[in-house]
């Protein structure tokens, strides 16, 4: 049997639903339809009045998720696609990332955002928002690029009393398998060593980690071990060990599939070059895709978002300093 | 839609209809009072930041809150003073919050209007009012998943968040849902400075409850006896399970946006009409044309509430200033997930 990353997310609220009694599920077509990507395929059948259909509203969704939460409720709230959640920007960031400071009421919603791009989406359909979000005081960020990482992380982030943005990668949704569901994993906030290397260290998370990892794979019968990062939460980041990969490596790249301006790679490359300077042997590099909105032609899509050859291709730049 | 308006002579039961009278007009004039010291403590620099007074707009404010139960939930507009006091808020929660004393609900965190009570059914709103219509429609679907029915939740805004999505998006969802929201719009002319004419171009605002397939009122904010029933009707309707209500009350703010506007652009015209005239002092004059109390004892009750408002002001002015040093710098519920910044 295998478990594709999508029946991971699945499974995770046919469990939260079936363990929790606070848990509903609130999103465009998720009801009997199963949602847009079949996310939640069966679960109303399964939970009848607490899988619903909302109307168009992400706005109204996201503050209704945030009533729901202050009673004690622990909604998930599926966003059709990462970018719509713009519409729902305001009830994020000033309702529930301030509600639990403001109020010491906690706000346990959970957001998923199927997000990132895949051939032939667009501009509208493809983005990162991880970023954005970890920008907020108040707000968990995480982005699982595993199976194993997509079911315990959206449990977890079910049960975490603060609004967590579940950021899965829609590329990652049918073509990533494992054998089977875990039975135990790494908690949120700690990132976790994908590959060990002692040449250069990439960090990196969410569809990235895969081609990151093939670009090492490229690299290894040239002689480079290069070891990759995965830091599975935004925010938390999860500095240390990031540092104590740079320690042993003394060269960092950080690749991310979001825009080049400020982000996430540039946040860890920030923290590394002020608390780790010494560590490093060659500046820190970063790799992100182009500052452009996120084109739809696969030519196009391909060159926009870095590759594993452009992965390779700077880890040779960086290895060369 | 159904238009509801107070018809003089109305055969309601005198003596209920005095007492609700009465205790909604003891919440105006409390109100009142505060507000006023809260202006004076602004004009004297002891109150840091904005002060937003509900002046003008007590009659329908109080109606809300008293036509609301313990269990019921309540989102304020900025002008709802008397509405808060009159639903259970304490005194010393709005001075505690505009003296920004550490000791009241929001710690210090935030200011003026900015406050609540989560557990007692009062919530905190955001700047974006038309944003917590939302939120008071999940507070009713966890009230109906936990099985509670006969309950009601008030969101209180003005007709400028009418204008927007927000507004638009939570109003559809309650319907959809058949949630026991009251949707009470205050169209006190302006807002800040936006005229109505500027602001939407419907005939009245209350016909877009027809869009909604929900049901709407209209009322004259400036009458405490209309205001009372047709806000505790379009209440008891939502209690009974007929879905949404939607109140529009017609009334002009008497005073600036804030205390720092001068409000200079309101037009002449409208504070010599119908809809310029005090609600406060409308009230006082209907309560003594028909003899259910007389000038002393009001005169009695307003030298209480000062005293009241005096008390509140003094105890909350002995209360020390929040400490940056003990401050708990941490945005998260679960501090273990906390990155530390603060250290």
């Amino acid at each position: 049997m295998s478990v594709t990353y999508l029946d991971a997310i699945r499974e995770a609220q046919a469990r939260a639903l079936a363990e929790d009694p606070r848990v509903f599920i609130y999103g465009q077509d998720v009801g009997a339809f199963g949602g847009a990507f079949k996310a939640t395929k069966g679960l109303s059948a399964m939970h009848p009045g607490r899988v619903m259909d909302a109307p168009i509203s992400e706005d109204a969704i996201i503050g209704l998720g945030v009533g729901a939460a202050m009673e004690g409720l622990r909604p998930i709230i599926e966003m059709q696609f990462a970018d719509f959640s713009t519409v729902a920007f305001n009830q994020i960031v000033n309702q529930a990332a301030t509600l639990f400071w403001r109020t010491n009421v906690p706000c346990p919603i959970t957001v998923r955002l199927p997000f990132g791009g895949t051939s032939g989406s667009g501009p509208f359909h493809s983005q990162c928002m991880e970023a954005i979000y970890a920008h907020y005081p108040g707000l968990i960020v995480l982005t699982p690029g595993t199976v194993e990482d997509a079911y315990s992380m959206l449990l977890e982030a079910v049960a975490i009393d603060d609004p967590v943005i579940f950021c899965e990668h829609k590329l990652l949704y049918y073509h990533l398998k494992a054998d089977r569901l875990p039975t135990e994993a790494l908690p949120v906030g700690k990132a976790r060593i994908a590959r060990e290397g002692r040449d250069m260290t990439i960090v990196t998370y969410s569809a990235m980690l895969h081609e990151a990892l093939a670009a090492a794979d490229e690299l290894a019968p040239e002689g480079y071990q290069i070891e990759v990062v995965d830091l599975r939460s935004i925010k938390p980041l999860d500095t240390d060990t990031v540092m104590a990969s740079v320690a042993r490596t003394g060269r960092l790249l950080c690749v991310g599939e979001s825009w080049p301006w400020g982000g996430v790679t540039a946040e860890v490359v920030a923290r590394v070059a002020q608390e780790g300077f010494g560590l490093l042997d060659a500046p820190p590099q970063r790799l992100n895709a182009k500052d452009t909105p996120v084109p739809y032609h696969p030519n196009l899509w391909a060159a926009h978002r870095p590759t594993a050859r452009r992965i390779a291709a700077a880890a040779r730049n960086l290895l060369s300093l | 839609m159904v238009r509801t308006a107070l018809k003089p002579g109305t055969a309601e039961e005198p003596s209920a209809l005095s007492q609700v009278y009465l205790k909604a007009f003891r919440f105006m004039l409390l109100s009142r009072i505060l507000d006023e010291k809260f202006a004076s403590l602004y004009r004297a620099g002891k109150i840091h930041g904005g002060v937003f007074l509900g002046r003008g707009q007590e009659a329908l404010s109080a109606s809300i809150g008293v036509s609301l139960k313990k269990g019921d939930v309540f989102a304020p507009l900025i002008r709802d003073l008397a509405g808060r006091l009159a639903f259970g808020e304490p005194i010393l929660d709005a001075v505690r919050t505009y003296m920004g004393s550490p000791l009241g609900p929001m710690r210090s965190r935030d200011g003026n209007v900015h406050r609540g009570r989560i557990r007692d059914g009062i919530l905190p709103m955001i700047s974006h009012l038309g944003a917590m219509i939302s939120v008071v429609n999940g507070t009713l679907l966890a009230r109906r998943f936990h099985g509670m029915d006969n309950v009601v939740g008030v969101a209180s805004i003005g007709e400028g968040a009418t204008s927007t999505g927000a507004f638009h998006e939570a109003m559809n969802q309650a319907a959809v849902e058949k949630l026991p929201l009251v949707m009470v719009v205050a169209n006190n002319q302006y807002a800040y400075s936006t005229p109505n004419h500027r602001q939407f171009a419907c005939r009245s605002l209350v016909d877009r409850a027809v869009g909604y397939g929900i049901e709407g009122h209209e009322v004259d904010g400036t009458d405490l006896g209309a205001c009372l029933r047709v806000v505790g009707e379009a209440v008891a309707r939502a209690r009974s399970g007929r879905g949404p209500q939607m109140v529009v009350a017609e009334l002009l703010r008497l005073c600036g946006h804030g205390e720092h506007d001068d409000s200079s652009y309101v037009d002449p015209k409208l504070k010599a009409s119908r809809l310029g005239r005090d609600c406060l002092k409308a009230a006082e004059e209907e309560v003594i044309r028909r003899g259910w109390t007389g000038p002393e004892t009001i005169a009695a009750w307003r030298a209480e509430a000062m005293q009241k408002v005096d008390e509140a002001v003094a105890t909350v002015s002995r209360e020390s200033p929040p400490d940056p040093y003990a401050e708990n710098w941490c945005a998260l519920c679960s501090r273990h997930l906390s990155e530390g910044y603060e250290l």
